[in-house]
C-alpha cells in the first residue's frame, strides 16, 4: 500500500464539504433519470446495485430493457409497482471535493408538503423542465416555493433538449421566460443549463451537441454552489436541548449552534427570560474550546448560576432573539384534516414546545403566481398567512434571518401527526395595555385563549358509585384534547378547605356552599371544573346550579344502587358505617335524594370509560367548543 | 441578518465529517430529551461503533444516559462477543443482552431453518421482546439511508405502531432540525443519527477519531469455505460442512458483520483503517452484497421493516 498517496487521498476526502440540494420536477420531466444519471456518473451506483437495476429495467423499465436509471431511485415496492413516488427520498453521492445530499421529491401539486420538507434543509435547488413544454404552472410553483423557503441558489435544468435536436432558440425562449418568473424573487444565484438526463449531455460532461452553450455542467454548477450556512453570518444562537448535569459540581447546557459564533467570555442572554450572563467554558468530548461556530454541537457552562433549561435560546447579548406569545406566520398545511381555528395544537420552534391556537387564516398564497388572495380556510398543501397565539412567550427570529429559530412545526395533540410547517414573519407580546386595562379579562376572553367555554360538571351519587374514577377519566380525556380542567373532590376538600366542618346538616350545607363558590371562581377563570361530590340534597345542588349560567352547569347523576356501592366499598366506609362508627353516612342512616332530571344520567354499574365518554360527548354537544372566532 | 463585521469574525470551516458528527449529536440529544426510556441498539459492527462513540461525545461529561441493548442470535462471530463486552465497559454503560428464549428452545439456526426464519426469530422477534420487556419508548439504531433503496425515505425519527410495525403513511415530515419524538399509546420511536452518513463517511470518521473496530473488518488469514459464491468463515464447529467442502485459509476481511454463517467475506489485503478507506473508495460493489438476507428479492428489506425488523 502506498501510504503517502493514501494519506493524501484520505486528507482530500476528510476535507470535503457538503452541499444539500433539492431536485424539483416530475417523473415526466425526467427527474428520476437525472438524479440516477448523477449517481451513475459519480460512481455511486455499484456493481451489485447495477445488476439489480438491470433486472428491474428488463422487468418494469420504460426503455425496452436498456438501463433505466430512474429505477435506481424508487425505494418502496408499492410505489415502484404503481410507478409513482409519494414522499421525500434522500440520495447520496460524492466527488473528491464535495459530498452531495439530494432531497428527491415528487413534483405534483398535491405534494407541496413534500417539497417544502425537502427544501427546508436544502442549500440549493435544481428545477427541471421538459424542453418540449417549457415553463409550466408547475415550474412557477416550484420556483415560488424555493423562494418561500429561502433557498439561495437555483438552477433550471432544461431537459430532453435532445428531443428538440438541441435547438438553441427553443432553449433561449425558455431561459427568457424563466428569468421573468425567477429574477424578481431575489435568489443569490440563478442559472439555466441545457441537459439531456437520458444521454448525459451537460450533466457531468460538456456536451458536443450544445456548442452554443459555454456555461457549467450541472455537476460543475453543484460544485460551485455556496453551501448556505444558515444563520452563520448572523448573531449567536443556541437553542438548549438538554441540561448536562453529571454531578453537583458541573452544570452545562447542551445544544447545537444555529447562528453566529460564541467565544469564552462572551456576554450572552437567555431568552425568553432575558437573563444576562457570560460563557465560562465551551465543553466538548475532545477538550475545552475557546470558540464554537454555527452547526457545531457543544456544551456551554454559563458564568452565573443561571437557570437555563431545554427550550431556552442562549444568544448574543447585544443582538438577542425576540420573545413573543403571538406570532404572524406563513403556514404550509400538511395535515389530512383542514385547519381548525381555535383548537389547541402543539407548536415546536427551536427546542421549545408550546400550546398554540391558530386563528382563522386571512390570506392564502397562490404559489403559481406568488400572490396572496383572501381566504378563511386552509387545507392540505395550502399555504396561508395567519396569527398564532401561544400559551407562553417563546424566543424566535424572523425566518428570513434564521430558519432554525424562525421555522416551526405544528402537531396534533391526539394523533401526534405534524399538521403544518411555518415560517415566522413577525411576533409580538399580547399587549398588557390592551388586554389588561382597557378590556376586562372576562369569561369570553378566557374562552378565546383556551379554545373552549368554562363548565362545571357536578357529579353527584353515593359513596362508592364511581364518581372519582369517572371524574379522573373525564379529566384525562379533556386534557388530552387541550381542555383546561380542575377536579374538586369531596374527600380532598374535607382535608383542606372544609377541614373545620363535620357531618351535621348545617356543616354539609356549608361544605356544599364552599365547593360551589370555589367552582365558580375556577369557572370564571375559564376552567372546566369537575366536581366529584356526594351532595345528597337536591336543594344544595339547586343552590349550586343557581350560581352559574344555564349552559355552564352540568349535573351528572352517577347512579349506582346502594347494594352495588356498598359491595364495592373502596374505602371501607360502608363497613364502618354499618358498625356504627360513621353516624349520618349517606345511604345508611342519612338520605340520598336522587336528581329528578339530571343533564347526564350514568348507569354506574357498567364501564367507567364508557360513562366518561358520555360526559365528554355531552359537553361537546352542548357548545364546549363554541368560541367566538377572532 | 448578516452583520457588517461578519467578515472580521472568527470562523472555522466545518467539513462533511464535522457536520455529520454535529448533526448526529443533535439528533441524540433531541431523542433523549423527548423520550422517557431510551436505549441504544448495539450490534457490534462499525456503524454501532460509530454510534456509540458519538453518544459518548453527545453527553460528555455525563455518560450516555441510556443502556446498550444487544439482541443476540447466538451465531455472531466469536470476536464480536469479546469486542462487545469490552466496548460497553470502556463507555461505562449498562449492557443488556437479549436472546429470544423461543429461539433457544427451538434451536433455531440458519442451516436447518433457513436465513429468513433465522432472522425472524432471533432478530425481529427478539428485538420486539426486548423492547416490550423493558418498556423502551425510543431505540437508537445505526441504519443509514444509503444502505438500501427502501431506506432512502426512512425518517431520522421513525414511528412504530404498538406491534412495532412500520407504516409509511404514519411517518412524520421532518423539517429543518425539528424532530418530533412524541408518541401515542403503545407507539415507539426508532432514531437513526447516522441517516445521512455513507459507508465511506463511517470509515473516514472512525479513522479520524481513532476508534477501534472488531478486527474482522481487517484482512487476516482465516479458515473459509466457498458456498453459493460467498466465502463463509468457519468460526466454530457448528458450521456443518457440505460434501466436498474443505476449509482453506485465505486472506479475507468483512465489510459488514452479522451472523457468521450468513456473512460473506471478501478477499482483501486491507489490514488497517486507512487500507479499508482506500478499498471502499475504489470498490465496485456495495457492502450489502455480503448479506444473504437482502438478496432474496429486491423489496425484501421493506417487507422485513413492516414486520418490525430494525
Amino acid at each position: 500500500m502506498a501510504t503517502v498517496e493514501g494519506s493524501d487521498l484520505l486528507a482530500a476526502h476528510r476535507a470535503k464539504d457538503v452541499l444539500r440540494f433539492i431536485a424539483c420536477g416530475s417523473v415526466d420531466d425526467g427527474k428520476s433519470t437525472l438524479i440516477g444519471r448523477l449517481l451513475y456518473d459519480a460512481g455511486a451506483l455499484l456493481e451489485d446495485q447495477l445488476e439489480t437495476l438491470a433486472g428491474d429495467s428488463r422487468h418494469s423499465g420504460s426503455r425496452d430493457g436498456d438501463l433505466d436509471l430512474s429505477l435506481a431511485l424508487d425505494g418502496l415496492a408499492a410505489e415502484r409497482e404503481q410507478g409513482i413516488t409519494i414522499d421525500v427520498a434522500y440520495r447520496y453521492f460524492a466527488t473528491e471535493h464535495r459530498k452531495f445530499i439530494v432531497a428527491d421529491t415528487p413534483g405534483h401539486e398535491q405534494y407541496t408538503r413534500n417539497m417544502v420538507t425537502g427544501a427546508s434543509t436544502a442549500d440549493a435547488a435544481v428545477i427541471l423542465v421538459d424542453a418540449r413544454h417549457g415553463v409550466t404552472a408547475q415550474t412557477r410553483r416550484h420556483t415560488h416555493l424555493m423562494a418561500l423557503l429561502g433557498i439561495g441558489s437555483v438552477v433550471l435544468a432544461v431537459n430532453k433538449l435532445d428531443l428538440l435536436d438541441f435547438d438553441r432558440s427553443a432553449y433561449d425562449r425558455i431561459v427568457a421566460e424563466y428569468d421573468a418568473v425567477a429574477a424578481p424573487l431575489g435568489f443569490e444565484v440563478l442559472s439555466e443549463i441545457p441537459v439531456s438526463a437520458r444521454d448525459g449531455d451537460n450533466v457531468t460532461a460538456h456536451s458536443g451537441r450544445t456548442p452554443w452553450y459555454d456555461g457549467p455542467t450541472l455537476l460543475e454548477w453543484l460544485h460551485a454552489a455556496p453551501p448556505h450556512h444558515r444563520g452563520a453570518d448572523g448573531p449567536f444562537r443556541m437553542p438548549v436541548q438538554w441540561v448536562n448535569r453529571p454531578d453537583p459540581e458541573f452544570r452545562g447546557v447542551s445544544g447545537q449552534v444555529v447562528g453566529g459564533t460564541v467565544r469564552v467570555g462572551d456576554r450572552v442572554r437567555v431568552e425568553p427570560s432575558g437573563i444576562t450572563t457570560s460563557v465560562a467554558r465551551i465543553v466538548t468530548f475532545d477538550g475545552d474550546r475557546d470558540l464554537a461556530v454555527t452547526d457545531e454541537s457543544v456544551t456551554l457552562v454559563l458564568a452565573d448560576d443561571v437557570d437555563a433549561t431545554r427550550g431556552d435560546v442562549v444568544c448574543c447579548g447585544i443582538d438577542p432573539t425576540e420573545a413573543a406569545d403571538e406570532l404572524d406566520v406563513e403556514l404550509v398545511w400538511m395535515g389530512d384534516a383542514p385547519l381548525e381555528p381555535g383548537r389547541p395544537y402543539t407548536l415546536r420552534v427551536g427546542t421549545q414546545s408550546v400550546g398554540a391556537r391558530l386563528a382563522t387564516p386571512t390570506a392564502e398564497l397562490d404559489v403559481t403566481t406568488g400572490e396572496h388572495r383572501p381566504t378563511t380556510a386552509l387545507t392540505t398543501n395550502g399555504i396561508a398567512s395567519l396569527q398564532v397565539s401561544l400559551d407562553r412567550p417563546v424566543a424566535f427570529d424572523r425566518y428570513v434571518d434564521n430558519p432554525d429559530t424562525g421555522g416551526l412545526i405544528v402537531t396534533d395533540r391526539t394523533t401526534h401527526q405534524t399538521v403544518a410547517a411555518g415560517m415566522i414573519t413577525e411576533g409580538r407580546r399580547r399587549s398588557a395595555a390592551i388586554r389588561w386595562q382597557d378590556l376586562d379579562v372576562d369569561k369570553d376572553a378566557h374562552a378565546r385563549l383556551n379554545g373552549h367555554r368554562p363548565r362545571v360538571v357536578w357529579m353527584t351519587g353515593l359513596s362508592g358509585a364511581g364518581k372519582t374514577t369517572i371524574a379522573d377519566l373525564v379529566q384525562q380525556r379533556l386534557h388530552a384534547d387541550g381542555v383546561r380542567t380542575a377536579v374538586l373532590d369531596g374527600d380532598n376538600v374535607r382535608h383542606g378547605l372544609s377541614r373545620d366542618l363535620g357531618f351535621s346538616d348545617a356543616d354539609r350545607v356549608e361544605n356544599n356552599r364552599r365547593v360551589a363558590e370555589v367552582a365558580r371562581l375556577m369557572c370564571e377563570s375559564g376552567l372546566v371544573v369537575i366536581v366529584s361530590f356526594i351532595s345528597p340534597f337536591r336543594a344544595d345542588r339547586d343552590a349550586a346550579r343557581a350560581m352559574f349560567a344555564d349552559d355552564e352547569f352540568v349535573e351528572v347523576f352517577v347512579d349506582a344502587p346502594l347494594e352495588v356501592a356498598e359491595a364495592r366499598d373502596p374505602k371501607g366506609l360502608y363497613r364502618r358505617a354499618r358498625a356504627g362508627e360513621l353516624p349520618g353516612f349517606t345511604g345508611i342512616d342519612a338520605p340520598y335524594e336522587a336528581p329528578e332530571c339530571p343533564d347526564v344520567h350514568l348507569d354506574a354499574t357498567g364501564d367507567a370509560a364508557g360513562a366518561a365518554e358520555r360526559v365528554v360527548a355531552h359537553l361537546l354537544a352542548t357548545g364546549l367548543r363554541a368560541v367566538d372566532g377572532r | 441578518m448578516p452583520r457588517a463585521d461578519a467578515h472580521l469574525r472568527p470562523s472555522r470551516r466545518l467539513t462533511n465529517l464535522d457536520l455529520l458528527e454535529a448533526e448526529a449529536i443533535q439528533i441524540m440529544r433531541e431523542a433523549v430529551a423527548q423520550s422517557e426510556r431510551p436505549v441504544m441498539l448495539y450490534s457490534i459492527g462499525k456503524d454501532s461503533t460509530a454510534l456509540l462513540h458519538l453518544a459518548r461525545k453527545a453527553f460528555h461529561p455525563s455518560p450516555p444516559p441510556f443502556p446498550l441493548l444487544h439482541v443476540d442470535t447466538t451465531w455472531k462471530f466469536r470476536d464480536m462477543y469479546a469486542f462487545r463486552d469490552a466496548a460497553a465497559r470502556e463507555a461505562g454503560m449498562e449492557l443488556i443482552v437479549h436472546v429470544n428464549p423461543d429461539g433457544v428452545a427451538r434451536g433455531i439456526n440458519p442451516f436447518e431453518h433457513g436465513s429468513a426464519v433465522h432472522t425472524d426469530v432471533w432478530k425481529t422477534d427478539g428485538l420486539k421482546q426486548a423492547l416490550d420487556a423493558h418498556r423502551f419508548d425510543l431505540a437508537f439504531g445505526g441504519a443509514r439511508r444509503d444502505e438500501e433503496r427502501s431506506r432512502a425515505k426512512e425518517r431520522v425519527f421513525s414511528v412504530r405502531s404498538a406491534g412495532h410495525g412500520w407504516d409509511p403513511r404514519r411517518q412524520r415530515p421532518e423539517l429543518w432540525r425539528l424532530y418530533d419524538a412524541s408518541t401515542g399509546p403503545g407507539e415507539s420511536v426508532r432514531a437513526f443519527p447516522l441517516s445521512n452518513w455513507t459507508e465511506l463517511d463511517v470509515w473516514l470518521y472512525l479513522h479520524r477519531e481513532g476508534v477501534p473496530v472488531v478486527p474482522l473488518y481487517f484482512a487476516a488469514p482465516r479458515p473459509v469455505v466457498e458456498r453459493d459464491g460467498a466465502l463463509v468463515m468457519v468460526d466454530d464447529e457448528r458450521l456443518p460442512l457440505l460434501p466436498g467442502e474443505e476449509p482453506e485459509t485465505r486472506t479475507v476481511r468483512f465489510r459488514t458483520l452479522g451472523c457468521y454463517p450468513l456473512t460473506g467475506a471478501v478477499e482483501s489485503t486491507a489490514a488497517t483503517t486507512l487500507d479499508v478507506v482506500e478499498e471502499t473508495l475504489t470498490s465496485r460493489t456495495s457492502e450489502r452484497q455480503g448479506r444473504v438476507i437482502d438478496r432474496d428479492s429486491s423489496g425484501s428489506m421493506e417487507r422485513k421493516k413492516q414486520q418490525g425488523y430494525f
